[in-house]
Parts: C-alpha cells; structure tokens; sequence
C-alpha cells in the first residue's frame, strides 16, 4: 500500500494545539479575569490547574487563549478569590461576536 | 523430510501460530477453544515459545490486548467460541476499524440460550459483519495451513482474520496433520510491520473522535471523516479476495498444499447438481456427491473457504452451469435464512443466474449430519421446485 493510502486507513492524531478544531467557537459564556482579585503573589493557579483545556497561563498576569477556551466555567467555580465570571457571549468585547451567539 | 503428526485442530492451531512467532496472545478459555489457549500457555510457560500470554479476565479483554499489541508493532493471536466470541462483539468491530491485522483462532460452537457446547457456525457467522475475514476450514491440516496464511493475508490488507473450524468434529478429533518446519514458515511470513506503530516519545492517538467529515489537523494535514474511513474498510476487504488467492497460491508453490483459495470446487467439471457448504460439512458433503453420482445425479460441491469477503463472483461462476443449488449449513439468519443461502441468492441475482435453489439449515447444537441425509436432501431438492427448511427436525 502507498503512504498515501496509509492516511486513510485508520483515525490517527498527534498531540497539538486545535488538534480538535478552534474549539473557542463552542463558547456561549466567556471567563472574565478580575486582575485586582488575583494577584500573583499569593496566586493558587487552580485555574490553570482545573482547566480540562489546558488553555490558563501560568504567567502572570493570567490570560485565557480564547481560540480553545470552550467557555465550561469550571475555572470561575474553582477560583477561592472569586476573581474570574462567566459573561454571556463569545466574546464579550466583541459584539459582533454576541451577535452570532444567537445562531 | 516430513514431520506428520496425529493431532487435533485445536493442537494444529496452537502449533500454527507458534511457528507464525506470535509474540502476544491473550485468550480466555471456553469449550471447545480451551486446548489452544492451554497449549500456547505450556509453550511460553516452557520457554518454546517466546511471546507475552496475557490470561484476562474476559474475552472482551483478550480482543483489546491483541488490538493494544497489534498496534505497538507485536503479532497477536487470539482463540475463543460461541458465547465468548459475542462477548468480543463490540471489539471485534474496533479490531477491523483500527486495521490491526490480528488473527483469531474460531472454534466453531453453538450459542446459548439454552446452553450448547456442541458444533455448529452461529457463533462466527454472527459476526459476519465486524469487518474482519473470515475463513472457513474443512479438517486439521487446513486449520494449520489456514492460520499461517491467515497472518500473511490480514498483515498485508491490515484487516484481522479469524480462521473458523467446527468445534469437536475437528478441534478434538485426531487426524495426521503434516507440520512444517520453523525455517520454511519465516520463509513464507516475514516480521510483522505495523502500518501506523505507536512508540515511545511519539505520542499519539489512534481511534480518536472524528467527525463526520474530512477537516484539516493541527498540522493542516486534511484528516478523513468516519465514512471514509470505513469506506476505505469495504474496498479493501473486497480486494482481499485476490489477496486470499494469491496466498494459497503462493502456499501452495512452498509447501505443495492449496485449499482453493476464496472457494473450491469437487467434481464440479461436468455437474448438474451442486452442494455448496463451508467448514467440515463441505467435506462430507463430497461423500454425498460420490454416493449421488452412484446414484446416477451428476452431482459435485463449491466449497466456501472465504465467507468474508463473500467471493460473489467466483461462486456465480463455480455455479454457472448447475440446475439445481442446494446449500447446507450450520447456521441461520433467525427470521430469514441461512446467512449463505440469503449471501448466494444474492450472488446469482448480481450474475444473473436462477438455478433452482434449495437451502438446509443442519446440524445446529451439534446434532449429528450424516452424508445420506445430504444425499436424501439434496434429491429432494433436484426432485421438488424449491424447498427451504430443516434437516432432521424430530418434534
């Protein structure tokens, strides 16, 4: 069998980011990151820890790669500070955006 | 120099797939698979045979170790029957989706409800449409032959094959079974390459989620959707029926033995009547063909060696010229029926053929089937239009 035959022959895939699509426009509510809650200096990283998408930095200040954030919540119900919500939309800075939430 | 020894088919078996180097088996026993799987086990416990046994807790089990083995780069074999191979339904599927090219032994054996350890071909003719090859055997040294091959064909379609024999007819019944040496087999089967291997320090996934279109990876590599994927199944199961052939051949021109390939033919040259069955019944059922032509009916049989992929055409041909078809068989599509009978109606129909067609459903639970009640049936069959029912119903 040729190799080209090969990539058809079973389903294969290798770790990588968006290896399961731009999974971000799955989202209908958006964590929002309060920065004067959350500071690093006694940060817990639950957040980062807890996310089932691996997309919370660990840098700080904390950012959420929207590409992949599926919008789950569970960071905002884990964070003890109570320093992230959940905001209705894709994209709460981009109204365009909310818009298409209600396709 | 020959080596012939008087054995079982369930003794070939294992003997056949220690000298294919099987590196993983993992088997759970159940009658009357139960000496393969026992037989193995002493050959690794002895240090005869160098491979991983697995002893699991389910035949569930044993089809996800072969499957795990098969795609880390080891040759992997398997045994199981009846009740057991339903328990494997689910994986079995997987085997065929993720193209591991596994080979499983199939004792042939009734299944329950009510419980039979006793023969016949429900079992494996159950799983008919898992994906996988399925080859059926008439006696001990076709099981041995079988199974070597069975290696070599599913290795390079990358579809696993289970290789069907009916349980104690010929799993514990002894005959002379001429095994070949360890030298000639690597000469016929050489080393298992997987066609995607997972390694260490190259993660990835095999069988993930997709959808059900094609869309690009991470990589930008355009990835299949699930039909395609299984389409891609469906040509390369057909295809295998050359493959099926050529490897008999090819068996055939190292060892001086062939069994006909997808199907074979007895006495088929200048017949009006034709037998079609597959396993031991098809060796009896040449009893029945001798003892007809005494009786003045040109009679011969077309065996089915391959029943999946189903050699439609091959059979269509074979049949060509018979008047009369009559089909035994130890098995039944419970509401239609028998599973080949429906398979070869179908093949006239594709090669525009309408001999006048019998179909017996036969020796189920392990009720024995004589060769005269073949003969009686298959003159009922030339004598009557067209007749569809069981032999030797007693209530």
């Amino acid at each position: 069998m040729s190799d080209d035959s090969q990539k058809t022959l079973t389903a294969v895939s290798q770790p990588a980011p968006g290896e399961a699509g731009k999974t971000g426009d799955w989202r209908s509510h958006t964590p929002v990151i309060d920065h004067e809650r959350c500071v690093q200096r006694d940060s817990c990283l639950y957040c980062w820890l807890y996310c089932p998408d691996g997309v919370v930095s660990r840098d700080f200040p904390l950012t959420i790669n929207l590409e992949y954030c599926k919008g789950c919540g569970i960071c905002a119900e884990e964070c003890p500070r109570k320093a992230i919500t959940m905001v209705h939309g894709r994209n709460p800075h981009d109204p365009d955006a909310q818009e298409a939430d209600h396709d | 120099m020959t080596d012939v020894r008087i054995i079982t088919a369930n003794t070939a078996a294992a003997l056949a797939a220690a000298l294919c180097r099987v590196q993983v088996i993992a088997a759970y026993p159940i009658t009357p698979q139960t000496p393969v799987t026992e037989e193995l086990a002493a050959m690794v416990e002895s240090r005869r045979l160098t491979a991983e046994y697995i002893t699991v807790e389910s035949e569930h089990s044993a089809m996800g170790c072969v499957i795990a083995a098969s795609q880390v780069g080891a040759r992997a074999f398997t045994a199981s029957s009846a009740n057991g191979l339903l328990y494997m339904h689910e994986m079995l599927h997987w085997a065929a989706g993720s193209r591991v090219p596994v080979v499983m032994a199939c004792v042939n054996r009734g299944v329950g409800a009510p419980w039979t350890i006793l023969n016949d071909q429900q079992d494996s003719v159950s799983q008919r449409d898992t994906g996988w090859i399925q080859l059926y055997c008439r006696n001990s040294q076709e099981v041995l032959d079988t199974l070597i091959q069975a290696f070599r064909i599913a290795e390079h379609v990358r579809i696993p094959a289970m290789v069907c024999y009916d349980g104690f007819v010929l799993s514990h019944c002894s005959t002379p079974v001429d095994v070949p040496t360890q030298a000639d087999v690597d000469r016929f089967l050489p080393p298992y390459e997987p066609a995607v291997k997972i390694e260490q320090g190259v993660p990835m996934a095999i069988n993930p989620l997709i959808l059900a279109d094609p869309r690009p990876d991470a990589h930008g590599d355009l990835k299949p959707g699930y039909m395609d994927i299984r389409f891609r199944l469906q040509e390369d199961l057909l295809a295998a029926l050359e493959t099926i052939d050529r490897v008999d051949r090819n068996f055939g021109e190292q060892f001086g033995r062939t069994w006909g390939g997808c199907a074979w033919e007895y006495r088929m040259d200048d017949a009006h009547h034709a037998l079609v069955t597959m396993g031991s019944l098809a060796s009896e059922a040449t009893l029945a063909a001798d003892a007809m032509r005494a009786q003045g009916y040109r009679t011969g049989v077309v065996g089915v060696r391959a029943y999946r992929p189903f050699p439609a055409e091959a059979l269509a041909r074979a049949l060509s010229r018979a008047e009369t078809v009559t089909v035994f068989e130890k098995d039944i599509s419970y509401g239609y029926h028998g599973a080949l009978a429906s398979d070869l109606k179908a093949a006239f129909f594709d090669a525009g053929l309408r001999p006048r067609f019998s179909s017996y459903v036969a020796g189920l639970g392990g009720r024995d089937v004589r060769p005269d009640q073949l003969v009686k049936a298959a003159i009922d069959a030339i004598t009557d239009r067209q007749i569809d029912r069981w032999i030797d119903i007693r209530m």
